[in-house]
């Protein structure tokens, strides 16, 4: 052919993108999924689709910095008798010991007591630390029951029962052998160095029927005093929702795809799930036709990485949301600081997510006691405190600007959404429209 | 003895009793009359004192019992004695399945019949079954014993850990990962000492023993087949 004949221009497939074509690479070259850690990482319809109207000739706005917007919030007011009290509608969501630093652990406690809120164990079950440096913790109660015991139940302000996670709803959890220190392998009564695996399924219910007996045998072992949660995946909201309330729930905890996991396959956090987004007002409304809103209150997590976001989720009707990962980014996990270890990881700041491997140049996602003590846990838990400040007086700037006196005002006719799918799953109008899709006609 | 009617003080006023017994006092002894089946009884309990409940008890009798020694007169429901830490549990009757599930320690005595998952995930307890347990018994058995005087139903210990099984009768089939073990001396002794403190008359060496061969423990691509 004639060097000078025109040619089309190399064409790589859409289907095929670099990305799948290293990953089948990998897959065929190892015989092994890609496990990591993090939440989902494509793009879904998320609170960025969404866009408050602010105060206009029909909305009277408050004074930005002068006049009150309040932010409080008690989380746990149906059955127990002592609700969690929290400055703030942000909370730290459950992370382990063992996954994470015991640094890590201290800097998330640290943070949170600075902010006025509350933090939250993980698979593993409590740390002495994370108790001392935690004034409000809320103790997971997960499938594996490592670590869980009566003693560290009493001592917990409330308690969690996993029924699942945004990122793996359905599935169960690994630690993998290179994060078993001595003191992991103590606490989950296994073997140093082999591969915890977690169950899925709770070994002693099955069901919502039972779950409500379990629940009920938690509050009279704790003699009716903690706050129950039940953290659902975002999978089934309206059902899992109305579920959790029927099975004694005071706080229901709604994990979205796009929520964190120390370890899980790539597979499961892409392709199993239900974006956040999509999951909040089907679980609003279930609570709305149990006359129970506000009565339960619901915790959203799942992507949530700033004001805006917590204003969005408040606004559709959460009473709180909880972070993860934002947390460990304050904490200073894939700060550019360390771009050469990333690189000689084969990765790059912003992109670290082999979390389960144990090698986090930032001493986060650790336990290599060389790296853990690069983190200082009172300087990280003053980042926490100040991003969790930040996002609060974002939320209250939002809030002011759409006459709420209390965050918790805020509500879905203050929302229009910028493209068809958000406004369908927000069931908020489409920008422009007076169009909810599904809900009113065109 | 004190006796506590549940019909009469219901299920809160009683585990609130037991949870308020005072050190200095000599209340330790209890009867509970009238248990109708209901769950949560006795749970959380964490003084050393003596309960029996006449009759039968629904789920997670004996949750998270430190200490206390618990005795049911009747069949159990699920979960009995789960999340156990220290003490003693005895069903004279039978019990439902996830019996002992997560216990840490203490001593389970099942003196009859014990069904699916007894032992699931245990964590240091001992469990002995006087007759024979259900289908995925001590699955994902982490420490600790569970001895079984009758059969074994199918996939006994699947995915175990480092708990330690031994079974008199029949074994339906083994779970994943689960083999049978040479049965030494002092395994012998063990059991020998178990079988003693749960009160039930059978000769050790008639048993044989089960644990795990260690072949799950770190992901291998070549044992797919078997997770």
């Amino acid at each position: 052919m004639d060097p000078d004949t025109p040619r089309t221009t190399p064409r790589k497939s859409a289907l095929f993108d670099d990305y799948t074509l290293s990953e089948i690479r990998r897959a065929a070259s190892t015989g092994l999924y890609d496990i990591r850690g993090g939440g989902a990482k494509r793009r879904f319809p998320h609170f960025d689709d969404l866009l408050f109207l602010g105060a206009s000739m029909s909305r009277y706005p408050l004074e930005g910095y002068r006049e009150r917007c309040g932010t409080d919030v008690a989380l746990g007011t149906r059955f127990a008798k002592k609700p969690l009290e929290l400055k703030i509608p942000i909370t730290i969501a459950g992370m382990s010991f063992g996954s994470l630093s015991a640094q890590a652990k201290e800097a998330l406690g640290r943070g949170a007591n600075a902010a006025g809120t509350s933090t939250t164990t993980g698979d593993g079950g409590m740390t002495p630390e994370e108790r001392g440096h935690s004034k409000q913790l809320v103790y997971q109660y997960l499938p594996s029951r490592y670590g869980m015991n009566p003693d560290d139940l009493r001592k917990a302000d409330a308690i969690e029962v996993v029924v699942g996670q945004g990122a793996k709803p359905g599935g169960g959890g690994m630690l993998l052998g290179q994060k078993i220190s001595d003191r992991v392998a103590e606490m989950r009564t296994l073997p140093k160095g082999i591969d915890q695996r977690s169950a899925c399924r709770h070994p002693d219910w099955t069901g919502p029927d039972d779950l409500e007996i379990k629940v009920q045998e938690l509050r009279e072992i704790t003699d009716w005093e903690k706050p129950i949660y039940i953290k659902i995946g975002g999978a089934r909201p309206y059902f899992d929702t109305a579920l959790s309330v029927k099975a004694g729930a005071d706080v229901i905890v709604l994990d979205g795809m796009q929520g964190g996991t120390a370890a899980t396959q790539e597979v499961f956090i892409e392709h199993v799930g239900q974006p956040t987004l999509a999951c909040i007002r089907p679980a609003v409304q279930a609570l709305q036709d149990l006359d129970m809103h506000r009565k339960v209150q619901l915790v959203v997590s799942g992507g949530i990485r700033n004001g805006a976001d917590v204003a969005k989720a408040l606004a559709l009707g959460a009473d709180a949301v909880s972070i993860g990962t934002a947390a460990l980014v304050a904490l200073g996990d894939n700060d550019p600081h360390w771009e050469e270890e990333y690189r000689a990881l084969g990765t790059t700041a912003g992109a670290y997510d082999d979390w389960h491997e144990g090698r986090d140049p930032a001493g986060i996602s650790t336990q290599d006691p060389e790296l853990a003590k690069r983190l200082d846990p009172e300087l990280a838990g003053r980042r926490l405190a100040n991003f969790l400040k930040v996002m609060t007086l974002e939320v209250q700037t939002i809030a002011r600007a759409c006459g709420k006196t209390h965050v918790h005002n805020l509500e879905p006719e203050d929302l229009v959404a910028v493209t068809v799918e958000a406004a369908a799953m927000a069931q908020v109008p489409l920008s422009g429209t007076d169009w909810i899709p599904g809900k009113t006609d065109r | 003895m004190i006796d506590l009617d549940l019909q009469d003080v219901g299920l809160r006023a009683l585990n609130q009793r037991l949870h308020d017994i005072a050190p200095e006092t000599n209340e330790r002894d209890f009867r509970v009359l009238n248990p109708m089946g209901k769950h949560a009884i006795a749970v959380g309990l964490n003084a050393p004192l003596k309960v029996t409940v006449e009759g039968h008890v629904g789920f997670y009798c004996g949750g998270m019992n430190k200490e206390a020694e618990i005795t049911v007169q009747g069949h159990a429901g699920p979960g009995v004695a789960e999340n156990m830490m220290s003490g003693l549990v005895r069903v004279k009757g039978n019990a439902s399945q996830s019996a002992g599930a997560t216990g840490h320690g203490g001593l389970l005595v099942i003196e009859g019949d014990a069904a699916s998952r007894c032992g699931i995930s245990m964590k240091g307890i001992d469990i002995v079954v006087g007759g024979s347990v259900g289908h995925m018994s001590a699955f994902m058995a982490q420490l600790g014993h569970l001895v079984i005087c009758g059969d074994a139903g199918e996939a006994l210990g699947d995915s175990i850990y480092e708990a330690k099984l031994f079974v008199r009768g029949t074994v339906e089939s083994l779970g994943a990962d689960c083999v049978e073990k040479e049965m030494r001396p002092e395994h012998l002794e063990t059991l020998s000492d178990l079988l003693a403190r749960a009160g039930i008359d059978a000769d050790p060496a008639a048993f044989r023993r089960y644990g795990s061969a260690r072949k799950l423990y770190n992901f291998d691509v070549d044992h797919a087949d078997s997770y």
